[in-house]
């Protein structure tokens, strides 16, 4: 039995914030620090939005898309981030009561750095085929911030992405998944830290792209594949470059890549970055399109999906949803103080 | 004293070498070294290690002994010795290899030189560099090296009217000679204006100006000139080697644009081989900055004080002209392992007086001269080395 994306949704914060305007205030060249990473702007959480508040605009939006699916039937939601609310108190609970799904069902938070998404993903595959839950949601979604003046800060943005999980009205089918997993701290953040750590170059070869081309090429041995099968290819997206490199060293070319590669957009969105990436695929992916996947995890590791388009996805409905392309596109851009009083870098009087 | 001779030279790559340690890498350039001299580990007497701050770097004193341990050395018992002398220390190790092999003390000698840079930050790795300066006069009150390498280019571009696209022509040159060097960390040419639009880390110093934090490690197999030839056919003597100290910190010196150190220790190298700077076709000098090359040339008497700005610019220190000065890359491109720097000039010194330099060897070398500094010039040592005939 296989099981598949029955629904999805996704949301992205409306504000941006661009490279050149972070460069004016830490006195770099921003614009050459933005087009060195491929990245024109990154979206940015509002005063009133995080992990819990985009978890569940998306998990609504995947909701929508199949009125006819009731929320009862879904028996578990895990919801995979670095940036939770709470440290203790799961994001998912809240996700389920929101979209009335609680309380027969089972809920938890994940956590692996860029990759808790998939992880999720792959747990709800696994308990949808066990026939231990009809239906299952799992979502990838972040706030993450790179501490001020740091490379990351350019990159470092929201949103996130749910995908409903199940073995039947399968909308995408998961052919395939295979994971490459290692101890490699690239990229921590220790409990009580505001900013993570990275090992700067150290984040690339050792980390993404061996783990990332190696996952990869498990994908490709398990579905007996190569590049040429696929109508698109979607690779976690830290900045614009690494994915469009990893994706070139793998024998994909920028057609295939074009539709998923939102950084250049909105930024990283961490836990969401390759889930929001597979969003815009399926808002345009016709039935038979065949995608690949791979996700990055700091830590470090990889998920790997090979997914192809069924007949039911054009039968999603669309008319109360936005696509990803819309989000994207409807942006309002703010300057670096207003993004400091969002993000809560401003010390507020006490009391 | 008798003549000395290197017979066998190794290095490893050097660059950000993340799956390898400091003893992978001190064993690899050995072991090579070994290889190359075409003898066996039972034919040492004795083990000279360069190295600048492992205790920092990666929390390991006592590296010499660990070296010959892991490279299976510690039944023999060998007396192993570390050399410490800031940035200099590689060449310092060499000095002392030479010394005793010199002397008679010991027959056969390896001399290696390793750093492993790039287990700590950038940050933290600065702050041991800066350890090379005056801790109570300069770091205390904020001077990082390349702040203090900033003084001495501002103050060059006052006195000599160099301008800072004659300081910038040291990293192109050295980067299209590194473009050659299949070991270099950097294999790339760039261009003047790159270095021009650089991100600014002390002005004018540019990111470009800069040599990068490197982990590489290389060694050198000594023996008397005399018995040499039975090992390798291409033996290289070790001319000279001088040595000499100045103040630590920079504020104490007589001027900033000249190093008293480096010009001591070139006469002293150059007085006892019975050689002029005009004679040397290929040197490996200390470029940590584009400047201190400039100041180098200008210190070892390649060109007159002031115009070794002119006479990078005009290419008179590029493969192809009279003098080539930092064919491997130097410190720029091949990369800054900073302790194991005297030794990894010494490689490319006898590589080049062998005639095996490759794309980037020097027509007819004869004489080679290699300088290493320490801190901000408080140690220098000059190597001449002659090729044997």
């Amino acid at each position: 039995m296989t099981a598949g994306i029955v629904s999805y949704g996704a949301y992205v914060p409306r504000y941006r914030i661009v490279p050149k305007e972070i460069g004016r205030v830490w006195g770099v060249d921003g614009e050459a620090m933005g087009k060195n990473l491929n990245i024109r702007a990154k979206s940015v959480p509002g005063p009133d939005e995080d992990v819990i508040t985009i978890s569940v605009e998306a998990a609504r939006a995947a909701m929508k898309r199949v009125p006819w699916l009731s929320p009862a039937d879904i028996g578990a939601i895990y919801v995979g981030s670095e940036s939770h609310p709470y440290a203790v108190k799961p994001s998912a609970t809240i996700v389920a009561e929101a979209i009335e799904a609680a309380p027969v069902m089972t809920a938890a938070d994940f956590e692996f750095a860029c990759k808790a998404g998939t992880a999720a993903m792959q747990s709800c595959m696994g308990l949808t085929i066990a026939n231990m839950a009809k239906y299952a949601l799992a979502i990838g979604s972040d706030t993450s911030q790179g501490a001020p003046g740091d490379a990351l800060e350019y990159s470092a943005s929201a949103g996130g992405a749910a995908f409903l999980i199940g073995t039947t009205s399968v909308a995408a089918t998961i052919n395939h998944t295979v994971s490459y997993t290692t101890d490699t701290p690239d990229f921590w953040r220790r409990e009580g830290q505001a900013y993570p750590s990275h090992g700067g170059r150290f984040t690339g070869e050792p980390a993404y792209f061996k783990h990332v081309a190696n996952c990869a090429q498990l994908l490709f041995k398990r579905a007996n594949s190569g590049p040429q099968d696929y109508q698109y290819a979607v690779f976690h997206q830290p900045n614009g470059k690494f994915p469009v490199r990893v994706g070139k060293m793998l024998g994909f070319d920028d057609k295939q890549m074009d539709t998923g590669l939102l950084v250049r957009e909105i930024g990283n969105t961490y836990s969401g970055a390759i889930m929001v990436g597979l969003c815009a695929i399926f808002d345009v992916a016709k039935p038979g399109d065949r995608i690949f996947a791979v996700g990055y995890g700091s830590g470090a590791g990889s998920d790997a999906f090979d997914i192809t388009v069924t007949e039911e996805m054009p039968k999603l409905h669309k008319a109360r949803v936005r696509t990803m392309r819309a989000m994207v596109e409807d942006f309002r851009q703010v300057d670096y103080a207003t993004y400091a009083k969002f993000r809560g870098k401003i010390r507020m009087q006490e009391g | 004293m008798r003549d000395v001779a290197v017979i066998g030279v190794g290095e490893t790559q050097f660059g950000e070498l993340w799956d390898k340690s400091f003893r992978d890498l001190g064993i690899e350039a050995g072991l090579r070294a070994i290889q190359d001299a075409g003898i066996t580990t039972e034919n040492l007497d004795a083990v000279y290690v360069g190295n600048m701050s492992a205790g920092r770097l990666i929390d390991q004193e006592h590296v010499s002994a660990l070296v010959a341990d892991y490279s299976g050395l510690s039944d023999m018992h060998l007396p192993t010795t570390r050399v410490e002398g800031g940035g200099a220390c590689g060449a310092l190790a060499i000095l002392q290899g030479w010394a005793a092999v010199a002397s008679g003390l010991h027959e056969i000698v390896v001399v290696g030189a390793a750093e492993k840079m790039t287990d700590v930050g950038e940050t933290k790795a600065m702050e041991i560099l800066t350890a090379t300066a005056d801790q109570e006069w300069e770091s205390v009150f904020g001077a990082t090296i390349p702040g203090l390498f900033a003084m001495m280019a501002r103050r060059h571009m006052y006195e000599y009217a160099t301008t800072r696209e004659q300081i910038a022509s040291v990293a192109v040159k050295n980067h299209r000679h590194g473009a050659l060097n299949p070991n270099a960390q950097f294999q790339k040419e760039i261009t003047l204006e790159a270095v021009l639009k650089a991100p600014k880390v002390a002005e004018p110093l540019g990111l470009f100006d800069m040599a990068p934090l490197s982990d590489g490690a290389a060694a050198l197999v000594l023996c008397p000139l005399e018995k040499a030839r039975r090992f390798q056919d291409t033996p290289v003597q070790i001319l000279a080697s001088g040595q000499a100290s100045d103040t630590v910190a920079l504020h104490d010196r007589r001027e900033l644009t000249t190093m008293d150190a480096t010009v001591v220790a070139g006469k002293r190298a150059f007085h006892a081989a019975q050689k002029t700077p005009s004679e040397v076709q290929v040197a490996e000098v200390h470029d940590n900055f584009t400047i201190s090359e400039i100041i180098a040339i200008e210190d070892l008497r390649f060109v007159k004080k002031g115009q070794g700005g002119p006479a990078t610019e005009d290419g008179q220190t590029a493969l192809g002209s009279k003098i080539a000065v930092n064919t491997s890359g130097g410190l720029k491109a091949r990369g800054m392992p900073v302790g194991a720097t005297g030794v990894a000039q010494a490689v490319e010194i006898v590589r080049q007086l062998r005639g095996e330099g490759g794309k980037r060897q020097v027509g007819n070398a004869e004489i080679g001269l290699t300088h290493t500094l320490g801190g901000t010039g408080a140690t220098a040592v000059v190597h001449l080395f002659g090729r044997v005939n």
